[in-house]
Formats: C-alpha cells, structure tokens, sequence
C-alpha cells in the first residue's frame, strides 16, 4: 500500500509567532520552524497502516527550502522517502494554490492509495487544504478522523465533529485528515536519523508538477490578507463566587460556551 | 581547528530528546518524584527511542551511534528531570557498556539486545558499605568452586538494581590474589533471581528520588562459571575505564541540570514582579543569571572537549575528571542560585528547581567524589603520589 502523508513545516508553537509588516504573510525568520504537531500524528498514522499492511510511505512537502528539516524529521521517523516543492514562485500562496500544487505533486507519484494529512495546520489553520486536495484529485475525502483503520482496499475512520462521532467508510485511493486524537507520535531514534540521511528527496519546481508560476503566490492568490493584528492579550477570566447557586452559574457558562 | 558545533545527527538528536523530555517528562516527573516511584512508562519511551543503545553497534543490537550522543541524550533529559537522566546514565554506562567493551562473544549475544534496546536494564555493582572511593578495598570475594562461582558480600548505593526489569548487576569481586600479594579483583555477571542474592528495598534519598537504588547482598550466591566479564583478574582495570566514560556523561547530565537552572529562571525572572518592577531587571538577579550561564557554559565546554577526545581515541582522564568536576560544580552553584531567585517557591518540591535543588548534590559524590576528581587532576599533573 502506498501512502502518502502531507507535512508542513510551521514556526513552533513554543516560540512567539509573527506576520510580516510587508505582504501579511508569516515571518519565517522570527520563529523557530519544526514539523507542525498534527503532521507528526498523521506521519505516525501512516507508519503504522504500513506496519500492518506493508508498502511505502512518502512525505509530500510544499516550502521553503528550509522545509527540507521538517522532511527529515518525517524520514526520522521511518517515512521512506519524500517529494518536496520549492519554488520562488509559491510564496504568499493561500489554500486554493497550495491544495493545487499539492494535488499537482501527489499526481507525480506512481499509485498512492491513500493521502493522510493533519486536519489544520498549527499556523494557518484553515483547514480547508485536505478537502481541497481530495476534490481536485477526484477521490473520497473522510476528514477529522480520530480514528483510521484500512485493509488496503477501503478505509474506515470515526469522524468526530461538534455534532459527534460518525464512522466513515470509503474505497481507496482516499484522502484522510486526522486530528489530535489519533495517536501519540513515536520520537526519532538515532537508528532513525542517520538513516533518514540516506533516503531520497527529490525537490520539484512548480514547473516540475506541471504547474505555471502565475497560477501560485501571493499575486495570483484567489484570497488576500488586507490587514493583520497581533492577537489581542488574553483577558483575565470569568470568575465565579459561589453564593449557593456557583453550580448554576458554571453550567450556565460552559452552555454559552457550547461546551456541555 | 577547534569547533564544537555538532554534527546534522547530533543535532536532530538532540532536538529529538528535548521534544520527549519537555513534552513526556516534564508533566508527569513531579508526581514521581513526590511518589518516590520509579517512571517505568518513560524508561519504556527512552527505549523505544533507542537512548539505551545510543553507543552500541548495530550489530549488537544498538543504535550504531557513539558516546557523545549519549551525552548530548543525558544532557536534554537532566535539563528537565535528574532521576530520569540517571536511570538512562547509569542503564547505559555501567550497565551496558561493560558488557559491550569486555564481553565475550556468547555474553554479548545473551545481554546487549536486551540491554540496549532498553528491554531490561543491567547494573553495576562496585561501592560497598565499607567504602566507594577506594574501589580497590573490595571485600566481596568470588570462589570458583567447581563450574560455578560463589559470590559472598555486600553492595551499597547501586542505581537501576532493583527494578522490575533489572536482568542483571555486574559485581567486582575478590577472585583471589596476585603475585605481589594484592587483591585479584575480577567482574562477574549475577543475573537477577539468582538465589543467594537479595535486594534491600529501595533507600530513601535526599534527590533522585524518581530513580532506583538498593543494597545488594550476596549469600553463597552461585553463578556458572561462564560468567566472568573478561579476563580473570582484570575487575580493577576494567571498572577504571568505565567509569571514566561515565564521568563524561556524569558531567553531562550535571550540565543538563545548570542549564535547567537558567531555563527556569529566565522565565520567572522575566515575570515575577516585586517593588514594582519584574525581577530581572534588578542587576543582582541578572548577575546571578550571568554567573548560572557562564558555568553552564564552560561546563558544557569541558565535557565536548573530553568527549571528543575519547572518540578519537586519545587519552582524556585529566579531561574527563576536570569536565565532572567543572559540572557537578555549576550544577551545585546554579541550583543554588535558581532556588534563591525563586524565593519561596524555589524550596516548594512542586517547582523545578526545588527538584533539581535536591539533585545536585549527589553529583558532588557518585561516580567519583569532587575529591576523587581532584586526585585524578593532580594524578595527570604528575605530582608524586603520598
Ligand atoms: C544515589 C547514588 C547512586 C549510586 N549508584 C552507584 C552505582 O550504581 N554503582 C556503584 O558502584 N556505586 C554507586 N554509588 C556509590 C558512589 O559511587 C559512592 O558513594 C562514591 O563513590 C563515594 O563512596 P563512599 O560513599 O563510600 O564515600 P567514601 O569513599 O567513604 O568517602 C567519604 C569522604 O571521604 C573522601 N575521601 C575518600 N578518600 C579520600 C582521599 N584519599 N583523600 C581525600 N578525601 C577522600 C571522599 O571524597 C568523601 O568526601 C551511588 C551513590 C549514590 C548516593
């Protein structure tokens, strides 16, 4: 089974987190960059479909040439190989012209039979790249899983969303996005590192995946960034003097919420 | 060229342990540590990590990498949490690497991918409750009685003896005597279970309390013959060696602990407000932090340096020595100093440094007391001996 996980490199969550004055887009400079989170779960989930039922699992990255790091780390972890897009031309790209270019790439590999990726990014979070992905590949998209078993001809998930847990089934080749709750990723060995030094990376241009440098970036991106903001301080909290009725008041709180 | 920067490996390494220490460690440590109970859920993530077998080959079952990666491991892991740091110290150190360096081919086929893949842990046993520093004082003997030795004696302070996955404690033992008149001493394995030896339960400690230590007693306690480590007679020699690897990756984790001093008062000394204004704009605060950096710093120096030449195979004792002595210092001073800028909290066991206050000391004594490591100094120097 061939399977291919989509990773992203994003400034760490550790570190503090800005956009450029300039163009509205991240500052890679100012913030340590690792492999977002939710793409380790989802390196990790792939490993483990591998483990059970055999094949490859490849690593498709669009980034920066720095990205290369985060590409290692998912080899580290026991991916076999990786594809990584880098071009001068992508920067400032939104989600519509990252899923092409990722659908673009995931179409120079010979028969994948299933695409996991994380559900949103730490740093953009729109969380709209998988499902973009999935329709312009033409395949079944089952997203949010927290859960993904497959025998190499279909795949199941639960589903879990506000409304609840769902289970999902499709025929592969199918695209999965995962979430928190999948797993616990596994954390490089030394075995690991020195040999993801010997697996191949080829790194593709836009023209590589049969792509034009004027449909990606930030000048031909179909939404735009108008203004940005630092997030505003987080505000102190809502307390709750307890004068017989504090019971009330909390699940009257957690209710606004839509948290019970 | 002089150039301590690390390697692509090392580094993602490193990275690598400091992503489980921050994230696997650290919240769960304290509890443990409160609990006095040994983390057996994080020694199983070490060794799924592979840290056991950092320095074995791979066709023994390990990772195929060298000792400066267990260093660099020893370091990430004490910054958060000593107990653990010395589990994988000590689990490495004296329980796979003498095995590793001294045993034969069936010894190492039987023990290392075990061992090194973190599966059980093996011990090492030299202190005695009559005295540590002169190893050379052993009183436990060994007799060969027809294909079996017989171990009598006593073991004191020994890390990573009584776990429920401890296979084994490598003991050094009197096996006779020399020509000259001196103690033949030689190293045997007695694997747990083996009747005649019993494990004391657990001491209690002023630190580490999250690790594992015992007195060890051996009573007519017999082990085939076979399992002499190396060559009859050659205990004393051999443990040498061993443990001055092991105070290079002593000081490393006494580094580890000196800059888990800076970490944590950077971050309270940038929040923590008295007289209106945050701590660490106060030059007292920032001296100290200038001081926790600069030991930390040169410690760490001092332990790449010795690291780097064992690994091109030249002579390091004098570093060796000087690199635990430099670190057990900083990690001393700095826990002192991190708790003093914490003020009360810094004597509270739920924070960090009252933690790594409690763990420091020990590096002034195991594996080599301060004053050891200044007689092996002045040893290297040549001065005469008394
Ligand atoms: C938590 C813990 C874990 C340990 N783990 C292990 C282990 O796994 N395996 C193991 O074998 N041991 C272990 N040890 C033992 C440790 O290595 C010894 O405690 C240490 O070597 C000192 O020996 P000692 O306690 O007998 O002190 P002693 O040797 O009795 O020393 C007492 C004091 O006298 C000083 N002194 C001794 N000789 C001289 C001299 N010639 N000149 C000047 N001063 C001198 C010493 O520096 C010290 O200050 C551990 C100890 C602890 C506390």
């Amino acid at each position: 089974m061939n399977i291919v996980v989509l990773v992203k490199q994003v400034p760490d969550t550790w570190s503090e987190r800005k956009l450029s004055d300039a163009d509205h887009t991240l500052d890679r400079a100012s913030a340590d960059a690792v492999l977002d989170e939710i793409n380790e779960r989802a390196v990790e989930e792939a490993l483990l479909a591998k483990e059970a039922q055999g094949g490859e699992v490849t690593v498709v990255c669009m980034g920066p040439e720095r990205a290369n790091e985060a590409i290692r780390k998912a080899l580290s972890m026991g991916a076999d190989s990786a594809v990584h897009v880098s071009d001068e031309a992508l920067h400032g790209s939104d989600a519509v012209q990252t899923a092409r270019t990722l659908a673009a790439a995931i179409g120079t590999l010979e028969s994948v039979d299933l695409v996991i990726a994380g559900n949103e990014s730490t740093d953009g979070r729109a969380g709209a790249v998988p499902a973009m992905v999935a329709e312009l590949l033409g395949w079944p998209q089952l997203t949010y899983a927290r859960k993904l078993d497959t025998d190499g001809q279909s795949v199941s998930i639960e589903r879990e969303s506000d409304a609840g847990v769902a289970t999902v089934e499709a025929n592969l080749p199918a695209l999965v996005s995962v979430t928190e709750k999948i797993n616990e990723p596994r954390y490089p060995s030394f075995k690991g590192i020195m040999a993801a030094k010997k697996k191949p990376v080829s790194t593709l241009s836009v023209a590589d995946v049969g792509l034009s440098a004027d449909e990606v970036g930030l000048g031909s991106a179909p939404t735009q960034v108008v203004s940005s903001a630092p997030a505003p301080p987080k505000e102190a909290g809502v307390k709750v003097t307890d004068e017989g009725e504090g019971g009330v008041q909390i699940v009257e709180f957690l209710s606004g919420q839509k948290l019970v | 060229m002089v150039d301590h920067r690390l390697s692509e490996e090392h580094e993602a390494l490193r990275q690598s342990v400091e992503a489980f220490a921050r994230k696997e460690v650290a919240p769960v440590i304290g509890e443990y540590y409160e609990r006095a109970e040994f983390p057996y859920p994080l020694v199983r993530g070490m060794a799924n990590m592979g840290l056991f077998g950092l320095p074995v080959a791979e066709e023994q079952g390990g990772m195929g990498g060298d000792y400066f990666a267990l260093c660099l491991a020893l370091e990430e892991l004490a910054r958060v949490d000593s107990s653990v740091a010395i589990t994988l110290e000590a689990g490495v150190s004296l329980g796979v690497m003498p095995i590793s360096r001294f045993g034969n081919e069936q010894q190492k086929r039987q023990w290392l991918p075990r061992l090194a893949s973190g599966e059980v842990l093996g011990a090492f046993g030299l202190t005695e409750p009559g005295g540590g520093s002169d190893a050379g004082a052993t009183r436990t003997t060994a007799v060969l009685d027809g294909d079996e030795w017989v171990v009598n004696g006593s073991k004191s302070f020994i890390t990573n003896s009584g776990t429920d996955i401890t296979a084994l404690v490598t003991v050094t033992a009197v096996t006779g005597e020399k020509p000259d008149g001196g103690k033949e001493i030689s190293t045997i394995l007695v694997p747990a279970g083996t009747p005649g030896f019993t494990v004391a339960p657990k001491y209690s400690k002023v630190g580490w309390n999250a690790s594992d230590t015992h007195e060890l007693s051996f009573d007519n306690c017999r082990v085939p013959a076979e399992n002499l480590l190396g060559e009859r007679g050659r205990g004393y020699a051999q443990f040498l060696s061993i443990l001055t690897e092991g105070r290079v990756a002593i000081a490393a984790l006494g580094v580890g602990l000196a800059q888990g001093c800076v970490d944590e008062c950077l971050r309270y000394a940038g929040e923590r407000e008295a007289f209106g204004h945050r701590i660490g704009g106060y030059q007292a605060i920032q001296f100290k932090l200038a001081d926790m950096e600069l030991r930390t710093h040169t410690a760490r120096l001092a332990y790449y340096d010795a690291a780097s030449r064992m690994l091109r195979g030249e002579s390091y004792r004098k570093q060796a020595a000087a690199a635990k002595l430099a670190s057990s210092n900083a990690a001393m001073d700095n826990a002192r100093d991190a708790t003093q800028i914490f003020g009360g909290y810094g004597f509270m066991n739920e924070t960090p440094v009252g933690r790594f206050y409690r763990d420091a000391k020990i590096l002034e004594i195991g594996e080599g007391t301060s004053e050891v490591q200044r007689m092996l100094i002045a040893r290297e120097l040549g001065l005469p001996s008394a």
